[in-house]
C-alpha cells in the first residue's frame, strides 16, 4: 500500500532558530491508520504536524530539506489552503478556532471561503453537523457551548471538505476528563463511518489509548525516537526517558518490579491480561507501609451555606458548605460550568453571595474589600500572561506591596525573600519577557506570595503543560506549601494532579457540593466520577483486576510510593 | 457587569428585514435628522422612531446602559450650548422673548429653549434607530449584505468577527481586573483619577498580550480554512431582499425627500413659531 503521508530525510529549521527543530525525519503513515504522535514540549511534535497541513513552511518560515508527500502532493507547493482540502486540522484552542457567530456558520466557514453556492452549503452543513452530533445546536453561539461541543464544531468544520486526513493538535488539553474521553470515542466513531486517516498530537498517552491506536510515534529533540505499537511501547522504557507519562497501571506494575510483556496487551486496562503480574503486585502492595498524613485541625477557611446567582434566574451555587484546615491542599473539581470559578470568585470577593457566609481564621470576611481580601487570600490566574504587567521581574513581584504604600526598603527586602524562595533570585533584574513559561508561572505565584497570604487559590495551575513542566510546577508548589505553611486550593481538571498533590477533593456538580472526600475515594467511585465529568482512575481497575481490596488503599499506597520516590534514579523526569 | 448592547434573535417584522435594508434606512434616517431642524419633521421622526422601537420588541434592559451614557452626553451638550451661545436661539429665530435673567449675559429666552429642545429631539430621533439597528441585525447577515453592495468581503467580515470576539475580550477584561484588584490595585472610585489611569495599564497590558496570542490562533485557524484565498465568497446567512425590504427602502427614500422639501421650502432649515 502507498503511504498517505511520507517524510523522507526531512529536516526543518525555523528562521528565528539556530538549530533545526526537526532532524532527518523518516516516517510513513498509511491510509486508515490511527497514529499518535507523543513527545514533550519542544520535542518537535507540533512542528511535525504543521508540516502536514503546510503551515510550515507557508505561515512559519524556515529552511526545509528532504521531501514530504501528503496524499501524493507536496504541502509546500499546495499551500495552506490547498492542503486544507486533504488535511483537516483541529487546533488545541477550542475558543480561538471558533470563528463563526453560530455553530452553523462556523461549520460552513471553509465552504463559504470556497464560494460554494448557498443551497449546497446548507445541505453540507447539515451532513457535517450530523457526523459530529451537533444538529440540535446549529443556531447556538459559542458562548452557549461547552469546550467539548466547540471542539465538535471545529471537527465538523473540517469534515465539510471531504478530507482524507484528520489532524488533531493536542485535542485533550482544554477538556475535562470525561469530555476528553468522549472526544476520543467520537474520533473512533468517525473512523468507522468515513475513510480517514487520523493523526493525534498529544502527550496524554493514557487518555488517547482509551480507544485503539495503531502506532505511537515518540518524538524527542526533533527526532523520531520510537515508532511502534502501543503494546510494545508500554513494555519499554522509552516513554519515561522522554518525559511522557505512562498509563498509571503500567507505572504501578513497574514499581512492583514486573516486566510487562507485549503479548498480554497492556495498551488498555480492560483487555490487559494481568494474571502473570498479580502475585507480584499483591506482594508489593502488602509490603508497602500505609502512611497517614498528620492532619492539622486548625480551621483556616469556613464556607457556610453559600448561594449565588448571576442574574436571579440561574442559580450557580446552592447551599455550599465546607471547611479547610491549615496546610491542606484542596482540589476543587467538577465539569465546566459546575461553579468552580464562581466559588473561587466569591471567596476572593469578586462577587457578593446572595446568601451564606465566609469565615477566614474565624472571622467573617464579608466586610472586606477585594484588595483587603487579596492580602490574605491570594488568587493566581491560569496563565501568567493574564497577570504580568511590569517589564522587570522584581517590579512585578513587588507590585502588590508598592500599591499598598509599603516603604521601599521593606518592599525590596520582601521581594528578595520571595524571589529566593521561588528560585528566581538570580533573575531579579531580568525582563519578564526573557523567561520560560514555567518561570513566568513562578513569577506570577511569587507576586502573590510576597503579600504573605494565608490561602492561595490557583486556577488550573498546570493547564496545557506537558509532564515535565507539570512536575516542575507542582513540585514547586508542594515545596512552597511545606516551607511556608500555606493552605492551597486548586481548581483543576487534571486527575493526576488531584491524586498526586492534593489531600482532599471538593467535587462540585451543578452548583452543589457533591462530595468532600479524599481524591482516591472520588476517583474510585463510578457514580461521582460520572456526575462530575471526571474519569475513574485506571489504578482502581488494576486493583480490582488483581483482587486487591480496598482499591482506595491501593491508590493511596501507590501515590505515597510515587511521592517518596519522585526524583530518585530517573524514574521521573 | 454591564454588557454592551448586542444582537438578539426575536420574531418581529424588523428582524425579518435584511441587514442591507436596515443599514440603508439607518443611514437615510441619520442624514435626515442631521439636515433638518424642522420641529414638525423631528416630531414625526420621533413618533416613527418610538413605534419602530416598540415593534422590534427591544427590551429596555438591553439598551438602558448605553441610553444613560447617551443621555449624559446630551445633557453636557445642551449645557455647553447654553454656556457658550446663550443667544443662539434668538439669532436663529430672529426674535427675543426673555423669560428670566440668571446672571451677567445669561438670559433664559423662549427662543433658546425652543432651539435646545430641537437639539434634544434630534438626539431622541436617532437613539431608537441606533438601538434597533444594533439589536435586530444579525452581524454575519449584515456582513453578507455589505459584501452584496460591493464592500470587499475581507472588510465586511471584519465587522462580524469583531462582534464574535468582543464578548470574549470583555470576559477576559473582567477576569484580569478582578485578579489585579485582589493584588491591591484599586480600580474603584476610592482611588484618584490619575492613579486609576495608571492602574488601567496593569489590566490593559496583560489583556493586550493575551489578545495578541489569540489573534495569532484565530488568523491561523482562518487561513487553515481558506479565508482570503478566493476573490468571492458565499454566505451561509445571506438573504435575498424581499418585497418588505424594497418597500422599506422606497418608503425611507420618500420620507427623506418629503422631509427635505418640508424643511427647506422656505429656504431655512429651522421651523420658526416665533414669527407668524
Amino acid at each position: 500500500m502507498e503511504p498517505i503521508i511520507s517524510f523522507r530525510d526531512y529536516s526543518f529549521r525555523y528562521r528565528s532558530q539556530k538549530e533545526p527543530t526537526l532532524k532527518n525525519i523518516n516516517l510513513d503513515i498509511y491510509p486508515g491508520e490511527k497514529i499518535l504522535i507523543a513527545g514533550q514540549s519542544g520535542s518537535g511534535k507540533s512542528t511535525l504536524a504543521h508540516c502536514m497541513n503546510a503551515l510550515i513552511p507557508c505561515s512559519f518560515a524556515g529552511d526545509v530539506s528532504g521531501t514530504l508527500k501528503v496524499a501524493g502532493a507536496d504541502p509546500a507547493a499546495e499551500g495552506v489552503f490547498g492542503m486544507s482540502k486533504t488535511v483537516g486540522t483541529v487546533l488545541q484552542d477550542t475558543d480561538g478556532q471558533f470563528i463563526g457567530l453560530t455553530v452553523a456558520e462556523d461549520i460552513a466557514f471553509a465552504l463559504e471561503n470556497d464560494a460554494v453556492p448557498q443551497d449546497e452549503l446548507i445541505k453540507k452543513v447539515q451532513a457535517a453537523a450530523q457526523t459530529v452530533e451537533m444538529t440540535e445546536y446549529l443556531d447556538k453561539s459559542p458562548a452557549e457551548l461547552s469546550g467539548g461541543q466547540k471542539q465538535r464544531v471545529s471537527l465538523g468544520g473540517v469534515m465539510v471538505d471531504d478530507v482524507k486526513i484528520l489532524l488533531f493538535d493536542e485535542p485533550l488539553a482544554n477538556l475535562d476528563p470525561a469530555t476528553g474521553k468522549n472526544t476520543i470515542s467520537l474520533m473512533e466513531g468517525i473512523m468507522h463511518k468515513k475513510d480517514v486517516t487520523v493523526v493525534i498530537i498529544e502527550h496524554r498517552l493514557e487518555d488517547v489509548l482509551y480507544e485503539h491506536v495503531d502506532r505511537v510515534i515518540v518524538m524527542g529533540e526533533g527526532e523520531i525516537v520510537a515508532d511502534m505499537k502501543p503494546d510494545d511501547l508500554l513494555c519499554s522504557d522509552i516513554l519515561i526517558k522522554h518525559g511522557i507519562r505512562e498509563p498509571l497501571y503500567v507505572t504501578a506494575l513497574k514499581h512492583a518490579g514486573c516486566t510487562i510483556r507485549p503479548e498480554d496487551r497492556p495498551d488498555h486496562i480492560d483487555h490487559f491480561n494481568t494474571e502473570p503480574y498479580k502475585e507480584k503486585l499483591k506482594e508489593w502492595f502488602s509490603a508497602m507501609p500505609r502512611k497517614e498524613r498528620v492532619k492539622s485541625t486548625e480551621e483556616v477557611l469556613k464556607v457556610k451555606n453559600l448561594t449565588f446567582s448571576y442574574d436571579d434566574t440561574r442559580t450557580v451555587l446552592k447551599d455550599v458548605s465546607f471547611t479547610v484546615n491549615k496546610g491542606e491542599v484542596i482540589a476543587l473539581v467538577g465539569k465546566n460550568g459546575a461553579g468552580k470559578s464562581t466559588l473561587a470568585s466569591l471567596i476572593c470577593g469578586f462577587y457578593k453571595p446572595d446568601a451564606g457566609d465566609i469565615y477566614l481564621n474565624g472571622s467573617d470576611i464579608s466586610v472586606l474589600s477585594i484588595a483587603e481580601r487579596g492580602e490574605r487570600i491570594g488568587y493566581v490566574m491560569q496563565s501568567p500572561n493574564q497577570m504580568i504587567s511590569k517589564p522587570m521581574i522584581s517590579e512585578e513581584v513587588g507590585l502588590g506591596l508598592t500599591v499598598r504604600n509599603v516603604p521601599e526598603e521593606e518592599v525590596t527586602e520582601r521581594v528578595n525573600d520571595t524571589l529566593r524562595i521561588c528560585g528566581l533570585y538570580p533573575y531579579r533584574n531580568w525582563p519578564v519577557g526573557a523567561l520560560s513559561f514555567g518561570q513566568k508561572k513562578r513569577v506570577s505565584i511569587a507576586s502573590i506570595l510576597v503579600m504573605k497570604p494565608d490561602i492561595l487559590i490557583m486556577d488550573e495551575p498546570t493547564a496545557g503543560q506537558d509532564y515535565a513542566h507539570y512536575t516542575e510546577i507542582m513540585e514547586f508548589i508542594k515545596d512552597l506549601r511545606d516551607r511556608m505553611d500555606l493552605t492551597i486550593i486548586m481548581i483543576t481538571h487534571d486527575m493526576h494532579l488531584m491524586l498526586e498533590y492534593t489531600d482532599r477533593a471538593l467535587v462540585l456538580c451543578d452548583g452543589q457540593l457533591l462530595t468532600d472526600s479524599t481524591p482516591a475515594e472520588v476517583l474510585s467511585d463510578d457514580k461521582i466520577s460520572e456526575r462530575a465529568y471526571l474519569k475513574k482512575t485506571s489504578l482502581y481497575d488494576l486493583s480490582v483486576k488483581c483482587d486487591i481490596y480496598p482499591p482506595t488503599d491501593f491508590i493511596d499506597r501507590f501515590i505515597s510510593y510515587e511521592r517518596s520516590h519522585r526524583g530518585e534514579g530517573g524514574a521521573h523526569v | 457587569m454591564s454588557k454592551m448592547i448586542s444582537y438578539e434573535l426575536k420574531d418581529t417584522p424588523i428582524h425579518k428585514l435584511t441587514g442591507f435594508t436596515k443599514l440603508f434606512f439607518f443611514l437615510i434616517w441619520c442624514i435626515t435628522s442631521a439636515l433638518t431642524f424642522d420641529t414638525r419633521v423631528l416630531a414625526v421622526m420621533l413618533l416613527i422612531g418610538v413605534t419602530i422601537f416598540i415593534i422590534s420588541k427591544t427590551k429596555w434592559k438591553q439598551v438602558s446602559g448605553v441610553f444613560k451614557a447617551v443621555m449624559f452626553f446630551m445633557v453636557v451638550n445642551l449645557t455647553c450650548i447654553f454656556l457658550f451661545a446663550p443667544e443662539q436661539g434668538c439669532l436663529i429665530y430672529d426674535s427675543r422673548t426673555v423669560l428670566f435673567h440668571i446672571a451677567g449675559r445669561y438670559y433664559v429666552t423662549a427662543e433658546q429653549l425652543f432651539y435646545e429642545m430641537n437639539v434634544m429631539m434630534k438626539y431622541f430621533t436617532v437613539i431608537p434607530s441606533v438601538f434597533v439597528f444594533i439589536v435586530t441585525t444579525d452581524p454575519s447577515e449584515f456582513a453578507s449584505s455589505l459584501n452584496g453592495v460591493g464592500v470587499p468581503y475581507t472588510i465586511s467580515y471584519a465587522v462580524a468577527i469583531s462582534l464574535r470576539y468582543i464578548p470574549d475580550i470583555q470576559d477576559e477584561f473582567h477576569k484580569i481586573k478582578n485578579a489585579q484588584e485582589a493584588r491591591g490595585i484599586e480600580m474603584s472610585r476610592k482611588a484618584s483619577v490619575l492613579s486609576r489611569i495608571k492602574s488601567t495599564a496593569s489590566i490593559i497590558f496583560p489583556l493586550l498580550f493575551i489578545s495578541m496570542d489569540r489573534i495569532n490562533v484565530v488568523s491561523n485557524a482562518m487561513e487553515l480554512r481558506g479565508f482570503g484565498k478566493k476573490k468571492q465568497r458565499t454566505w451561509y446567512r445571506k438573504r435575498a431582499l424581499s418585497k418588505a425590504d424594497y418597500s422599506v427602502i422606497a418608503l425611507s427614500l420618500f420620507f427623506c425627500i418629503a422631509s427635505m422639501i418640508i424643511t427647506y421650502h422656505d429656504g431655512n432649515r429651522f421651523y420658526n413659531p416665533f414669527i407668524g
